[in-house]
């Protein structure tokens, strides 16, 4: 390589590299130097190497089968996946629908799917509050119409409603690309031979449209599994998640070696998730895909 | 009773909004035959095929498969299979899948369908292709794997949509003759769509020329060559001299017209009423030429002129001879002589042609 094409490769390379540096490796290393360090009185570290973090993660069980830690790494993964199964039911369909308008309209249907970005989440969250609250927008109109209350804020279903809808744009923009992407032709091919309305979806477009459902389920599980705002402000933090959790060896509990041993292991797991999940598709798109 | 067709249109017209893309075509095709859509791109071709298919419904009028209407019928509810023009097989799947995919469909049993994808490949002269991608195939491969992905399914009808446009003309020629010697094998019937004349006309029993989704005419290759139901037909298919004319009177297919201030004898399909204005439509290679003077066949219809342009085309050589102010002929003439004793630029010549190759053509 020349001198030339070393710079030039340097410049073209290096913001990305740079950006990498400072908001990935830099504060991932300090997390993990953090979580083998000796918690300080107050908050902070002390600077002693000491892996009692880990010990009492993955440490006793009081008899039960897993700590209370793991029910709540657990239960995390269990709302990050039952986010993504719902987010996927319904940004599905809602993405092909997208996709089979005619193509001058495709980017107004977008705009709405993108706008709720424009106020901020936690403004959001706090809206749905209002809307799902005993006394809220939803109970207002159940009892206008002479329906039961339901009692939803504080439940698990308010949870999975804010995880849902906030989550819900992530899963409809990779679904959209890939749907977008679909040669329509080989759907008519498929009919041409036989294949009625659930073969061609189930032989044809599921198959083709995987790595946007892929996409989309990465884009939802992983932030969701460490959400904070939601399960504190539908949940009333009854409903703790890893992001409670972490919120409360940062805050109330001024651990932070605990709490940086928390993000490591999950840190680790989502990583060799998501490389799993990177493995597959590579091996699809060598299939021609 | 009415002929019973395999494939029928009974006035099939299909708009898109306002805009008409197939107009009252009404065309009976028969089991077995080699039939061929031709006609420039635009005019309505795929929108015929699309409909026999099910992926368009007809706006109006019906039409049948073996006799039954199937006008309401989705694709896969219909006994036929198509040849895409860009071929659409599954990139997803091996060539023996895609190859497999109707059958599956079908419920045939595995050992079965093993059999049935083997003896596809075969046909189409791939047997040992099935493991691979159809994006590790060259494009004449994955024509053979469409085409064998059709046939496999032993439809009662074959559709192809420009199945050859895509190939190299050395490819495509040997394709035309393959796919046709395909057809007799198998005894299916094809419906062929193509905007190639030549290759209409090499491969079909029977064309339907189509022009603004309106059907022309419909006939044996011979018959749309050499007796072209109107100017467009004419134009569209080969070279054709048109002279404008004026219908003197016309009995039993033969007409006498004026042609540049010349009475001349003509043929006709159909009745001409005198004073008509129309045009005489020669074929180039029908026109004989000779030197100015020479003796010639009583039969013909005569012309002096003037060779005014003259191209080498190798096998023949095509001349443009003016035989009045505004009035011209192209000739083509096999290069049989050697080229000192060809006709040459400026040579007065004359000019003429028998009765029965002059067509009148009033549109
Ligand atoms: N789905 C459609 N919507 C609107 N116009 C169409 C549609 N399909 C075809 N057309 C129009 O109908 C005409 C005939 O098209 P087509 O049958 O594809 O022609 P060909 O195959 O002979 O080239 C074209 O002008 C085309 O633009
Ligand atoms: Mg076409």
């Amino acid at each position: 390589m020349t001198q030339r094409r070393k710079a030039l490769l340097a410049f073209l390379l290096g913001p990305g590299a740079g950006w990498l540096l400072l908001f990935f490796l830099l504060p991932g290393a300090l997390v993990i130097i953090y979580s083998i360090l000796t918690r300080k009185d107050g908050g902070g570290v002390l600077w002693i190497v000491d892996f009692s973090s880990y010990a009492k993660l993955f440490g006793p069980t009081d008899g039960a089968l897993i700590n209370d830690f793991m029910i709540i790494f657990l239960r995390s993964l269990w709302w990050a996946a039952l986010t993504s199964a719902v987010c996927l039911l319904i940004g599905y369909p809602l993405a092909y629908f997208i996709a089979l308008q005619p193509a001058h309209v495709h980017s107004s249907y977008l705009f709405l799917v993108l706008i709720p970005f424009w106020t901020n989440f936690l403004v959001r969250t706090y809206a749905w509050k209002f809307i799902l609250n005993n006394n809220g927008l939803l109970n207002t109109l159940l009892q206008d119409w002479g329906f039961e209350r339901v009692a939803l804020i504080n439940t698990p279903t308010a949870v999975l409603i804010g995880l849902v809808y906030g989550s819900l744009p992530f899963m409809v923009l990779p679904l959209y690309a890939s749907i977008e992407k679909l040669d329509f032709d080989l759907v008519e091919a498929a009919q041409d031979l036989g294949a009625n309305y659930l073969s061609v979806f189930r032989r044809i477009i599921l198959p083709l449209t995987a790595p946007g459902i892929g996409a989309g389920v990465v884009l939802v599980f992983i932030p969701v599994s460490g959400q904070y705002i939601v399960p504190t402000i539908l949940g009333g933090g009854k409903v703790a998640m890893l992001g409670n959790l972490l919120a409360q060896q940062f805050g109330p509990a001024l651990n932070w070696p605990f709490g940086s041993a928390i993000s490591v292991v999950f840190m680790v797991l989502l990583m060799v998730g998501v490389v799993f999940y990177l493995r597959s598709e590579r091996r699809d798109g060598e299939a021609g895909l | 009773m009415a002929e019973r067709f395999d494939v029928e249109l009974r006035t099939v017209t299909k708009r898109f909004g306002s805009f008409t893309a197939v107009k009252d075509v009404s065309l009976g095709i028969r089991q077995g035959e080699f039939f061929s859509l031709l006609g420039p791109s635009g005019c309505g071709k795929t929108t015929n095929l699309r409909m026999i298919a099910g992926f368009e419904l007809p706006t109006a009028g019906s039409i049948l498969l073996g006799g039954k209407d199937v006008s309401q019928l989705p694709p896969f509810k219909r006994n036929v299979n198509t040849v895409f023009q860009n071929y659409a097989l599954f990139p997803h799947l091996s060539v023996i899948d895609n190859v497999a995919f109707g059958l599956e469909m079908k419920g045939i049993a595995k050992n079965e369908i093993s059999k049935r994808v083997s003896k596809a490949l075969e046909m189409v002269r791939l047997p040992d292709s099935g493991n691979k991608k159809p994006n590790q195939l060259s494009g004449g491969q994955r024509q053979r794997i469409a085409l064998a992905r059709a046939i496999v399914n032993r439809p009662q009808v074959l559709l192809l949509d420009e199945p050859l446009g895509a190939l190299d003309l050395k490819l495509r020629k040997a394709m035309q003759l393959e796919l046709k010697e395909l057809q007799r094998q198998l005894a299916i019937t094809f419906v062929f769509v193509t905007h190639d004349q030549e290759e209409a006309l090499v491969m079909s029993d029977r064309i339907g020329v189509m022009d603004h989704g309106v059907l022309r005419q419909v006939g044996t290759p011979e018959e749309i060559y050499d007796r072209p139901a109107d100017r467009f037909v004419a134009d569209f298919i080969g070279d054709t001299n048109f002279l404008p004319c004026q219908v003197v009177d016309y009995r039993d297919g033969s007409a006498h017209v004026q042609v540049a201030g010349m009475t001349m004898t003509a043929s006709s399909d159909h009745a001409l009423t005198a004073n008509t204005d129309a045009f005489l439509a020669i074929r180039p290679e029908k026109v004989q030429m000779y030197p100015a003077g020479a003796s010639h066949n009583p039969d013909e219809e005569r012309f002096a002129g003037v060779i005014v342009e003259e191209v080498f085309m190798g096998t023949d050589t095509r001349y443009v001879v003016e035989l009045a102010p505004q009035t011209q002929i192209v000739v083509r003439q096999q290069n049989m002589n050697v080229a000192s004793s060809r006709f040459a630029l400026g040579q007065t010549v004359d000019v003429g042609w028998e009765a029965v190759f002059a067509r009148v053509l009033v549109s």
